[in-house]
């Protein structure tokens, strides 16, 4: 079926009150931005629903992939136009429902009138084009209450008729809750956490640590793609590519081994934080999940918690392998997360590292590296920024 | 400084083959099967590059055939060779190039028995065990002539006249992708009934090959078309691209055994200059090798971080082979040599061109003794 018209019903963010039309501008530019690599589109907001009209011929499905992706949209009503006269919505309501399994269901039409002069008014023209529909439908039945298939008509400056309603992405428009620093290496978690973060309308930066010569710059291209893919929901995302390997060095020569991932993690989250002072972030993005890995324990996580004062947000943090998996292979990250570019940096992974280390004997191992702080401030001066549009 | 030394991975075009080339693209871009002008004009690319190739082998020009490159070739003599041959039984060595063996697996799925023959822990293919496999419903040997990873030249004239002394109506090919160019033979010399040949190891550019079919060699196309190269190898010719492998053919070509010479003492020099400077290293790299290639294993290392390091300098060298480096884990190369794992987890291959310096040796060899300290210093804790 071809759509004429896409109306976009957002949940949440009828509810905000005052802040709603903050929201709704928030959405259509979110949209108009999304939208505007397949076609032309007239885009409007009236009572609380969007109005998508294509300007020009669009495929249906590709635009309905693209409205799948918009954070803040709950469902998606793919509509078709008509002429505003009966037998016309009559037969577009039967095409509509010929591609719906009627056999043995209930439905109810409900028609909203935008244009006033109709000569029916709702419930009379609900009621008209429900009885006609049940005279050329015999294996349907009305049910006003409860309806497996819901026939609306809206009556605008023509007819347009919808069954279908899609379920959108949920969430909130990204740009209206903050903005947040998320740590994006090669794996599957960091993808769907910043996923996370971001339906809840935040805008995210990334940070990706590179350790060349342990990693190869395919690693960062991998790193790079995978940004690229999350743009789709979550916007425009703006890449920092921090050198770590000077970093990953003096580690290695100065600290116990059994600590290393640890203090790695120590420093990647101070490398994180100043990022996110520099780019207006107000929070930090872990993939992090309980007890997956060493450096994931308890104590681990204090740790690395311990090292910032930005609350550090770990939507994974509950989640087993296998719902992330499930979460990055919804949002087409997994078959790139899973590229085998990163074996090389496990000459870094201790055999036996420390499960459970303390917050003092880490601060005493960087004692170590007294000019650390050195080694921070030189990586992040030759950070490389790579803009990744939405 | 930039040193390539991946050059059994590919190499860098010769400037004269640029030139010509972008000549030809902008000026004759006919179709070579048109009947105007604008077609012979682009048939005649193509027929210089036929001859070139033809007397770079000593072949007769109407056994030669142009494919997409050396995967292509070998697929067409595997498969376009079984297919119009006798006997269900083909022989191979343990060490050939995927675009051989993935072959061959698919030639085993279609009802094929295929055989490989072992190699010794120099990475030749073992004559007598050779001698000992062939049947008389053997319809196809194919074996390399230059070993990708190591450079072991494979004993492919002997083990060809064996073949044909027991089985004089059974087809015998030679992947030669990584010989040519490198070490001097004609087609006559192997006595090979097919020999593959890659336009890209020999500074010529990438997307063309060439199959050599010696006249009375019954093959089957593999793809369907209208009708060009006696239909053994139909479609639209490669022209510009056929023309750029015919100029490098003739380059290469050129003073082969000097350059080889040359070569062959660079390499030298960079075995001598590792096994002088680094301890605990495995030359892999027997002692009858094509001239270019030098395989060495440093223990308690791994390939891609010192193959990084090296890059850094603005080295560029390969672990394994750049066609097997896309799957993970060791070159099936080395372990069919018997090589310990961990030997093979921290293997580099340098492979030379006639451009290669000694200076460049030099520089090379100088950083790699500082990377591997550096390395095992790191792996060590």
């Amino acid at each position: 079926m071809k759509a004429d018209l896409f109306l976009l019903k957002y949940g949440e963010i009828a509810l905000k009150g005052l802040n709603k039309p903050i929201f709704e501008r928030r959405l259509l530019s979110n949209l108009d931005s999304r939208l505007a690599k397949i076609g032309r589109f007239s885009i409007k907001a009236a009572q609380s629903t969007i109005y998508v009209e294509p300007l020009e011929t669009v495929d249906t499905d590709e635009t309905l992939n693209e409205l799948k992706k918009v954070f803040g949209i709950v469902n998606i009503c793919p509509a078709v136009r008509c002429g505003k006269e009966l037998k016309a919505i009559e037969d577009t309501a039967i095409t509509c429902l010929e591609e719906e399994e009627t056999e043995g269901k209930t439905f109810k039409v409900e028609a909203k009138r935008e244009d006033k002069s109709f000569p029916l008014n709702s419930p009379q023209l609900s009621a008209e084009i429900g009885a006609r529909i049940l005279d050329r439908m015999p294996g349907l039945r009305v049910d006003v209450h409860n309806p497996d298939i819901l026939v609306q008509i809206e009556i605008r400056k023509d007819a347009f008729v919808y069954t279908k309603k899609i379920k959108g992405a949920g969430g909130m428009p990204v740009g209206t809750n903050g903005r947040a620093t998320l740590l994006l290496s090669g794996g599957i978690d960091s993808p769907v956490a910043g996923y996370m973060i971001a339906k809840r309308g935040v805008t995210l930066d990334a940070v990706h640590f590179h350790s060349h010569p342990y990693t190869s710059d395919r690693a960062k291209q991998k790193v790079l793609d995978l940004a690229k893919i999350m743009t789709q929901y979550c916007g425009a995302i703006n890449v920092h590519v921090i050198p770590f390997t000077d970093i990953q060095l003096e580690i290695i020569d100065k600290c116990p081994k059994s600590l290393l991932t640890v203090i790695m993690r120590r420093m990647m989250m101070r490398i994180a934080e100043r990022i996110a002072e520099k780019t207006g972030g107000q929070a930090l993005i872990t993939g992090e999940s309980i007890g997956q890995v060493a450096s994931q324990t308890m104590e681990s996580l204090a740790a690395t918690n311990s090292v910032v004062s930005r609350p550090v947000f770990r939507p994974c943090i509950g989640m087993d392998k296998e719902e992330i998996v499930n979460i990055s292979k919804k949002i087409e990250t997994y078959e790139t997360s899973i590229l085998p570019f990163e074996d090389c940096c496990t000459i870094f992974v201790p055999k036996h590292p420390k499960t459970k280390p303390s917050i003092e004997e880490l601060s005493e191992a960087e004692k170590l590296m007294p000019n650390f702080e050195e080694l921070l401030d030189r990586a992040i001066e030759n950070e490389e920024v790579v803009s990744l549009g939405g | 400084m930039e040193v390539y030394l991946d050059n059994s991975s590919t190499t860098r075009m010769y400037d004269e083959c640029i030139d010509k080339m972008s000549a030809a693209m902008r000026e004759n871009y006919g179709n070579p099967s048109s009947l105007h002008r604008k077609g012979i004009g682009a048939e005649q690319l193509i027929r210089y590059s036929r001859t070139a190739i033809a007397e770079s082998l000593r072949a007769k020009e109407d056994e030669i055939i142009f494919t997409s490159g050396g995967t292509e070739a070998d697929n067409l003599a595997i498969r376009g060779g079984c297919a119009a041959n006798r006997g269900k039984h083909i022989l191979t060595t343990a060490v050939e190039h995927p675009a051989v063996l993935n072959m061959l697996e698919h030639m085993s799925a279609i009802g094929y028995r295929v055989e490989k023959i072992p190699v010794s822990a120099d990475g030749f293919a073992d004559i007598n065990a050779f001698a000992g496999m062939i049947r008389p419903d053997t319809a196809l040997v194919t074996a390399m002539y230059v070993n990708n990873e190591t450079g072991a030249i494979q004993p492919v004239r002997e083990m060809c006249r064996i073949f044909k002394k027991r089985n004089p109506k059974g087809v015998f090919h030679v992947d030669a992708v990584q010989a040519y160019g490198k070490i001097p033979f004609t087609a006559a010399q192997t006595g090979a009934d097919m020999i593959s040949l890659s336009s890209h190891k020999i500074h010529g550019p990438k997307g063309v090959g060439a199959l050599y079919v010696k006249s009375g060699t019954k093959i089957s196309p593999i793809i369907y078309g209208g009708g060009q190269q006696r239909n053994l190898r139909p479609g639209t010719e490669n022209v510009h691209g056929i023309y750029g492998f015919g100029i490098a053919a003739e380059l290469s070509q050129q003073n082969i055994e000097r350059k080889g010479e040359r070569m062959h003492e660079l390499r030298n020099r960079l075995r001598r200059g590792i096994v002088e400077n680094i301890e605990d290293v495995k030359i892999n790299t027997p002692e009858n090798s094509a001239p270019h290639i030098l395989n060495v294993s440093f223990n308690g290392t791994k390939s891609e971080v010192l193959l990084h390091s090296l890059e850094n300098d603005g080295i560029y060298v390969s672990s394994g082979s750049a066609c097997s480096s896309h799957k993970k884990g060791p070159s099936y190369v080395l372990t069919a040599m018997g090589i310990d794992r961990k030997l093979i987890d921290g293997t580099l291959r340098f492979s030379l061109s006639e451009f290669t310096t000694a200076e460049e040796i030099d520089y090379t060899v100088n950083s790699l003794v500082k990377i591997v300290k550096q390395v095992r210093s790191i792996m060590k804790k």
